[in-house]
């Protein structure tokens, strides 16, 4: 080796890759237990109230390019450093596949910019193969689950409503704000159709839960960061409050290779290079808890071998890396004319639709598939950033003016009659539902290509069934009635069996998870039902990697409710001397 | 590391490679190179090259990267004097608002092709087709011609539905550019104003106004009335005492 890796000479109590969801969590539970923790994360610090890094209601002028995504993949304004694709750390593709992967390097992660819907699984998503004989069912239940749910809930805030829905447990919610005119529209037609459109459950203050975290102003701009942290992110909501307690020494931009092994193949901490100097480190620690993402985490996995796992680390049952999923996704756009010349007001609201349509499908059998979706719905008369006015013949065409004229197209004093006319008439539809994990999707190493940093990068292998594309079909059949109903226009051609119905490729809808899946059989699955490695007993995956399947749900909250349930367990596990 | 030193390792790093796909010239990736012309440029835009992450959170990569679209010429005087006469045909001055040139469209469409280098043929190559069916037509280039000449021609390629075979190519150029310049005019104050968004700042949601709902026949529902918010209460601290689920 060219340079000598610099090892510390101080050994933490628990060394934690990653800040995000799981990191974070994990930070917080171990450090108000006392524990001395050092926190690696890949990029850089993250401040949400810093000037030089904030977003937040600045206008689309304040950006040359008007907000357009020509350097961040959701645009200018949005609090994500990385995205799809990161110049410095690419990945590849195997057999054709086109799994696409979504990494965030800062502080906090992806909680920064995600949309923040924090639904619970509900019991059924527990124990799906019981149901359909599909897949398999997780070693635990939603009682294991509960208590963690309860606490996340009133630790970080989620507003949402009592519903008494079998599958779609309730939680401690804050009052939700009241939908917008869009959303009326949408619930008249969806309840009449019989599928129901209820308050959505984001993790917005809309009451304070303290005097640190601010309420929410409603500028919808979550996805930007907030300066009050009125929404949650790892960052404001978890790390910074807790640093405070001095028992977290936080390492940034640093990005792990690996986790080192002694000669019993137990941890003793990890290697990562230092993205400023380029130099290699060692940190080590009494215990190791990997919450880098689920892809990210079994890239140091599998790239962590050793006499004692030749195979890449906990890695026996070869299923590190196996039954990685994403949420499928499908969307539909519609013009509806009674929206047209709206009276002007400010509904920006919250950075989130105000109501959402859960799976209601339950009960039924469908053609083709067997997993459910909900149903996220956006419109408004929103900020223009670059793209608004794009298109407007497709527009004019669809409605005429008073004197009859609906010919596409123009200049003028009549363009400019046709954008206010159609400003905030427009909505969308995303389907986001439940895939089946397969064996045969996964990640591996690439022994043909690194990074940047030296560090062998990860290869997808990545398929849908004909499940998901099934259900891809209910989503755009169920939105072309939805639209109908209203009186709407389909914007658009409807996706047909040539393009899957409008699914979404692997990775898009960013809820990759399953790679380092829990299970009772040591055989087929990478950790315990701890989330505890069942090959090293001091190392833990606390990030999307331990789902066995995740449900339609978005998996933050089941991240955080985990990752809660871990740090306990490792606690614990520490104070009765077991690991 | 200082701003300048980070810029330069970012310029000989990783982030130099992006450039030479872009066509960026090497000789404007001088570290630091920040001309009062550049900020200049910048505050045309509404952009401060001078603040810190320039003003809309930037990372010192997407900084540097900035600066150096920002040292970048890409049309010239002509092609801009063009541009400007288009885009007020397309934006105009009404009784609502200001015209295309007043809210800056043809900066902000010189800044977009550096930013999204794909715009560049198809807008330099239509801009040619434009003058040379003026020079067909009348002898002249397009910005010299009469309004009621422009006007004629425009109206051979403006409505996509109704172009003859030969103007397909021009048509297919009005559609984009009438795309640059209404976004460029509607992410501008003067195009805000114009189109009546009132958002983007503090405030109290409290549900659709009365008379809106009146209008459109579409109220809240009473078994939800008394468990949306009352904005009134969101500064009190939530008790869970007494929550049960």
């Amino acid at each position: 080796m060219a340079f000598q890796i610099k090892e510390q000479g101080k050994e933490y109590d628990v060394v934690i890759v990653g800040s995000g969801a799981g990191g974070g969590m994990a930070a917080k539970t171990l450090s108000d237990a006392g524990l001395k923790i050092a926190l690696l994360e890949a990029g850089p610090d993250f401040d949400s109230t810093d000037p030089a890094q904030r977003t937040q209601l600045r206008w689309p002028w304040e950006s040359p390019r008007r907000g357009a995504g020509s350097t961040r993949a959701f645009g200018d304004f949005d609090m994500a450093y990385g995205g799809w694709n990161i110049e410095d750390e690419p990945y590849t593709q195997k057999d054709g596949s086109n799994f696409r992967w979504f990494r965030s390097r800062m502080l906090g992660g992806r909680t920064n910019h995600w949309g923040r819907i924090s639904l619970r699984f509900g019991p059924l998503d527990f124990k799906r193969k019981d149901y359909d004989g599909k897949g398999d069912n997780w070693p635990i239940s939603y009682d294991d689950v509960a208590p963690y749910y309860d606490k996340v809930d009133q630790l970080i805030g989620v507003f949402g409503t009592k519903e008494n829905m079998p599958n779609e447990p309730d939680g401690y919610f804050l009052p939700p704000p009241k939908p917008r005119l869009h959303e009326l529209y949408v619930r008249d037609s969806v309840l009449k159709m019989g599928i129901p459109m209820i308050p959505s459950r984001l993790s917005m203050l809309t009451k304070k839960l303290d005097d640190r975290r601010g309420p929410c102003f409603f500028c919808s701009q979550c996805s930007r960061g907030c300066m009050v942290y009125a929404d949650f992110s790892s960052a404001y909501s978890l790390i910074q409050p807790t640093m405070t307690d001095g028992n977290i020494e936080m390492y940034l931009n640093a990005m792990v290779r690996e986790v080192i092994t002694d000669e019993n193949g137990r941890a003793t901490g990890v290697s990562y290079i230092n993205k400023e100097d380029m130099k290699e480190y060692v940190v080590k620690g009494k215990v190791v808890v990997l919450a880098a993402s689920a892809a990210s985490s079994a890239r140091i996995l599998l790239n962590s071998k050793s006499r004692a796992h030749p195979n890449g680390l906990a890695n026996s049952s070869n299923h590190v890396g196996r039954y990685i999923h994403d949420s499928t996704g499908s969307g539909m756009m519609a013009l509806i004319p009674e929206l047209m010349d709206r009276q002007r007001y400010n509904e920006d609201g919250v950075g989130g639709m105000h109501l959402y349509t859960p799976w209601w499908g339950n009960d039924q059998k469908h053609d083709g598939f067997t997993r459910g979706y909900h149903i996220e719905y956006w419109g408004g008369m929103g900020m223009p950033a670059y793209g608004f006015g794009f298109g407007m013949e497709n527009l004019s065409r669809l409605v005429p003016r008073e004197n009859g004229d609906n010919r596409p197209g123009g200049y003028g004093k009549r363009l400019k009659e046709d954008v206010r006319r159609f400003y905030g008439s427009t909505l969308g539809f995303a389907g986001r539902g439940e895939s089946i994990p397969q064996y045969d999707n996964y990640c591996e190493i690439d022994p043909n290509t690194v990074d940047s940093y030296g560090i062998p990068v990860l290869r997808f292998h990545y398929k849908w069934t004909n499940d998901e594309v099934m259900q891809a079909k209910h989503m755009v059949d169920t939105f072309e009635e939805i639209i109908h109903n209203m009186g709407g226009i389909v914007l658009g051609e409807k996706p047909g069996p040539e393009r899957q119905y409008g699914l979404t490729k692997p990775g898009e809808i960013i809820h990759e998870v399953g790679t380092t899946r829990m299970g009772n059989d040591k055989n087929t699955s990478v950790l315990n039902k701890y989330c505890q490695a069942h090959d090293v007993d001091n190392l833990f995956v606390v990030d999307g990697g331990p789902f066995v399947s995740q449900a339609d749900k978005n998996p933050t909250w089941t991240i955080l409710a985990l990752s809660w349930r871990t740090s306990d367990y490792i606690v614990d596990q520490l104070k009765k001397q077991n690991i | 590391m200082d701003r300048r030193e980070t810029l330069k390792t970012l310029v000989v790093g990783s982030f130099a490679s992006s450039f030479v796909l872009t066509g960026c010239n090497p000789d404007h990736m001088e570290p630091g190179a920040v001309s009062e012309e550049e900020v200049n440029l910048g505050k045309d835009l509404g952009v401060d090259l001078d603040a810190p992450g320039h003003g809309y959170g930037r990372t010192p990569a997407e900084q540097a990267r900035d600066e150096m679209l920002f040292s970048q010429t890409f049309f010239n005087d002509h092609e801009m004097a063009t541009i400007a006469v288009l885009a007020d045909i397309i934006i105009p001055a009404d009784e609502v608002s200001g015209s295309a040139t007043d809210a800056k469209v043809p900066e902000f469409i010189e800044f977009i092709v550096k930013d999204m280098p794909y715009h560049q043929i198809p807008m330099r190559g239509g801009l040619m087709w434009l003058d040379h069916e003026s020079n067909r037509r009348f002898d002249k280039v397009f910005k010299d011609l009469n309004e009621e000449q422009q006007i004629e021609i425009v109206d051979d390629i403006a409505y996509p539905d109704d172009v003859a075979p030969e103007y397909q190519a021009g048509a297919r150029f009005f559609s984009n550019i009438r795309n640059l310049v209404t976004t460029g005019f509607y992410t501008t104050r003067i195009g805000i104003d114009d189109l009546g968004y009132v958002g983007n700042q503090p405030n109290a949601w409290d549900g659709i106004p009365e008379e809106v709902q009146k209008k459109h026949n579409k109220f809240y529902r009473d078994e939800y009335k008394d468990r949306f918010l009352k904005p009134e209460e969101r500064e009190e601290i939530e008790d869970w005492s007494g929550y049960e689920l």
